[in-house]
């Protein structure tokens, strides 16, 4: 979807401020928000696409005054009442008003080192071979899907090169809608930063994705492009 | 800008409606937390990256397959599932960026720092990098190629900032220690000694 999330190339936010490593946190509640995520994301009921979905679909206005951990909390509610673990009455009232309805997996302490070491392997085995190859000038979609995506806006529609192949992975844009994982062969796609920006742009400097194969189409013999 | 008094009630309020319902239970929650603020961290990749220094069998597999070369030191897991190194040369510079969401590689870099999931740095990363460095301090030679990577997929970008001068014959620990989060990013250069 082309959401406020999708945020490459716009222009006005201002300097990039540093900051020192180890500092991960700047609230309290900001650790408990974290931890939420992954706890009841641990019960299985929705993929990290979902997750992503659920947060880049709050209304533009609101996803650029939120801090990342308040996105984070919104599209948790929202996860949980779509998946009809949590009641929208509840959430208002902020006290349970029913018993929990059963879940696959309850996450204990004992379980966190456990989990979190496996992580969640994106790659599936996949019958057919890679459309492209190393080296393969492609194109990418021009496609503004209404659902989850993650061809960036800026990245639509332009010629590149097949700089890596990654294996067959679960696409997103199905996965996020529980519409199944349909692995595809993803593929980093290298392009020059005058076919995304223009003839203004820096000289020599080149700007990658990921894209799904889908995203992807042979270009023309006559393209010129990337 | 957030208001943290009512974003502490809300998210007070959410875990404490999970707990009820047998959704999550505190002390694990605990344990994650503890885990990504003490655990597991930029040290992590720092170990990687001097290594790969250091060893040049290491450095190639790291180059070639740097999802099992990472686990070779025991870091495996959640956001670094499928792992990618990305060597820095005198001619070419990696900057990583997730301009749709936050994607980092926690399991060498740990969570990703606020300005890393900031509009302003995913906006301006993929069409401005040299802005971005300037803002951390760094210039970078005209001669030198700027490669951004997108972090779209599943996939996670670990960037091998280049060798200080004057560390010949250095250990690897005192070579970690040289290795700053944000050159891993490809925001920073590794420390001089």
């Amino acid at each position: 979807m082309n959401g406020a999330a999708d945020l490459g190339g716009m222009m006005g936010f201002g300097p990039v401020i540093g900051e020192p490593e180890n500092e991960y946190f700047h609230a309290d509640w900001e650790r408990r928000a974290l931890a939420l995520n992954l706890a009841v994301g641990a019960a299985g009921r929705w993929s990290i696409d979902a997750s992503r979905h659920a947060r880049e679909s709050l209304p533009p206005r609101e996803y650029l005054s939120s801090t990342y951990y308040e996105i984070w909390i919104k599209a948790l509610e929202r996860l949980l009442v779509d998946a009809g673990l949590v009641g929208a009455d509840e959430l208002e009232l902020r006290r349970s008003l029913r018993p929990g309805v059963p879940v696959s997996r309850v996450l204990s302490a004992g379980d966190v080192p456990a989990v979190l070491a496996a992580g969640s392997p994106a790659v599936r085995p996949v019958d057919i071979p890679a459309r492209f190859a190393v080296g393969e000038r492609v194109r990418t979609r021009n496609m503004h899907p209404t659902g989850h995506t993650r061809l960036p806006r800026y990245a639509r529609g332009k010629g590149g090169v097949v700089e890596r192949i990654h294996g067959a992975h679960v696409f997103p844009d199905t996965s996020a809608h529980h519409a199944g994982e349909h692995p595809q062969w993803l593929y980093s796609v290298r392009f020059d930063a005058r076919e995304l920006w223009g003839d203004d742009s820096d000289a020599g400097l080149t700007i990658s994705i990921d894209a799904w194969e889908s995203y992807l189409e042979p270009t023309r013999t006559t393209d010129s492009a990337g | 800008m957030v208001d943290n008094g009512s974003m502490a009630a809300r998210t007070e309020a959410l875990e404490s409606i999970l707990v009820e319902k047998g959704y999550v239970e505190p002390a694990a929650l605990d344990a994650i937390v503890e885990t990504y603020e003490h655990d597991v961290g930029p040290r992590n990749g720092a170990k990687v990256v001097a290594r790969s220094w250091s060893d040049p069998a290491y450095r190639e597999r790291l180059l070639s397959d740097a999802t099992s070369a990472i686990a070779e030191l025991g870091f495996t897991g959640r956001a670094g599932e499928h792992m990618v190194a990305l060597e820095n040369t005198p001619r070419l510079h990696h900057l990583v960026v997730c301009t749709l969401c936050s994607c980092y590689p926690w399991t060498v870099l740990g969570l990703p720092p606020t300005w890393y999931k900031s509009p302003a740095y995913r906006s301006r990363a993929v069409i401005d990098p040299r802005g971005v460095l300037a803002d951390f301090g760094v210039t970078l030679p005209d001669a030198t190629r700027i490669a951004v990577q997108d972090s779209t997929s599943e996939v996670r970008y670990l960037v091998v900032p280049m060798r200080p001068e004057g560390t010949d014959g250095w250990t690897e620990d005192r070579l970690a220690a040289l290795v700053t989060r944000d050159s891993m990013i490809g925001t920073g250069l590794a420390m001089s000694p």
